[in-house]
């Protein structure tokens, strides 16, 4: 009989970060961030409704180097979040199991997100320096 | 809710003692390793073991027993075969699950750090309390189930194909290195099944001559006890023995989702 509850064993503390779990915690983050994106948009779009004045906050708050930071982030962990599912998908149905595949898929998934976002900005950058 | 942080009773305390190595030791090796005395009113701690490597084998089970042997009688764990077929000697080796073994000291770098397996009850220094874990596994109920009789004059026979379908899930030896790895195991092990338990359901579930596939699967069909799984993947990652529960989970999610349509 113990006289005293047991000790827990050391987990999250101890565990060495493996490319699943830390791809897995990051596809949770980024679906957390992403539900606070949408605040920002809501947020946006009523500015946008409003009037002058409020679009123009928006607007301020936006552009500024806090602002587009996040929007950069946004960005990546909309495309993040979007071709991880993807591979979600594919788990789902059978595949990518093995330890080739979902290491390969996981590194698939951070690059192309990286260049997708990369991509957009870039594009943005070259809409705004082009436009009078 | 997932308790992300020790309970006050379960801190490591960081002073621990130092068994030094012997002056004339050329090899040495650091140990650092989990030590909780049930006896003592005092929190778990880390022990630090100078160990002198031209005088031990090459694998950490072979490091842990010579301390047992000529350093430290007290450390306490669990081993049996020392050859990676009874599960026994599961324990965390430089971060991660393993069997002692057959985890060589020469794979790890730097310090050897041992844990006893993640989140689990600690009865003694690596010796965890698995009664819940097992508990899960005869949940499933590991065993033929039939409605049909058996023939009278021979086994029940199931070709090669089938054959191969349980032959590598079969080859669990239930050492629990996957379930204690899985961080969703981890906030949930009195509701989800955990990685092992599930591959060994997967097990029967696919077995030709098991009659019972329908009832285990509806016995699966619930949020906690396979849904808990989020495709992690550090089970796989954890099998000493390189099965796949990630993927026999997966394949479970799938019957049950064809069954559905």
């Amino acid at each position: 009989m113990p006289v005293r509850p047991r000790p827990l064993s050391p987990h999250l503390q101890i565990y060495r970060w493996q490319m699943g779990s830390t791809l897995s915690i990051v596809h949770r983050f980024t679906g957390v961030g992403l539900a606070a994106g949408l605040l920002a948009l809501c947020y946006w779009l009523i500015a946008l409704a409003a009037d002058q004045s409020a679009y123009d906050c928006a607007t301020r708050l936006f552009s500024s180097v806090p602002g587009l930071l996040m929007l950069a982030a946004w960005t990546f962990a909309f495309f993040y979040h979007l071709l991880n599912g993807l591979r979600h998908l594919f788990w789902d149905a059978g595949r990518g199991y093995e330890r080739a595949q979902r290491n390969g898929s996981g590194w698939l998934v951070v690059a192309v997100s990286a260049a997708l976002s990369a991509a957009i900005w870039v594009l943005l950058w070259h809409a705004i320096r082009g436009a009078p | 809710m997932a308790e992300f942080k020790l309970p006050a009773n379960s801190t490591v305390r960081k002073d621990g003692r130092l068994f030094k190595a012997p002056a004339e030791a050329k090899n040495v090796r650091v140990f650092r390793i989990y030590r909780y005395d049930p006896d003592s009113p005092e929190n778990p701690r880390m022990d630090t073991y100078e160990v002198d490597m031209d005088s031990c084998g090459p694998m950490v089970l072979d490091a842990l027993i010579k301390i047992k042997n000529e350093i430290d009688s007290t450390l306490t764990f669990r081993r049996s075969c020392r050859e990676g077929i009874c599960g026994s000697c599961a324990m965390n080796i430089d971060g991660r699950n393993g069997l002692a073994c057959i985890s060589a000291c020469a794979d790890v770098k730097n310090e050897v750090r041992i844990y006893p397996l993640p989140h689990l009850p600690v009865i003694k220094d690596l010796v965890p309390d698995l009664t819940a874990f097992y508990a899960q596994y005869a949940s499933i109920k590991p065993w033929l189930q039939t409605r049909t009789p058996a023939p009278p004059d021979a086994e029940r026979l199931q070709s090669k194909e089938d054959q191969l379908k349980v032959d590598r899930p079969s080859a669990c030896i239930l050492c629990a290195c996957c379930s204690t790895s899985c961080p969703s195991y981890w906030w949930n092990s009195d509701r989800y099944l955990g990685p092992a338990a599930l591959l060994a359901a997967y097990r029967w579930i696919v077995d030709s001559r098991d009659e019972a596939s329908g009832e285990r699967l509806d016995e699966l069909m619930d949020p906690f006890r396979l849904y808990r799984c989020h495709t992690i993947m550090n089970c796989t990652e954890a099998c000493p023995k390189d099965l796949n529960p990630a993927q026999a989970i997966g394949q479970i999610k799938q019957m049950l989702a064809h069954r559905e349509h």
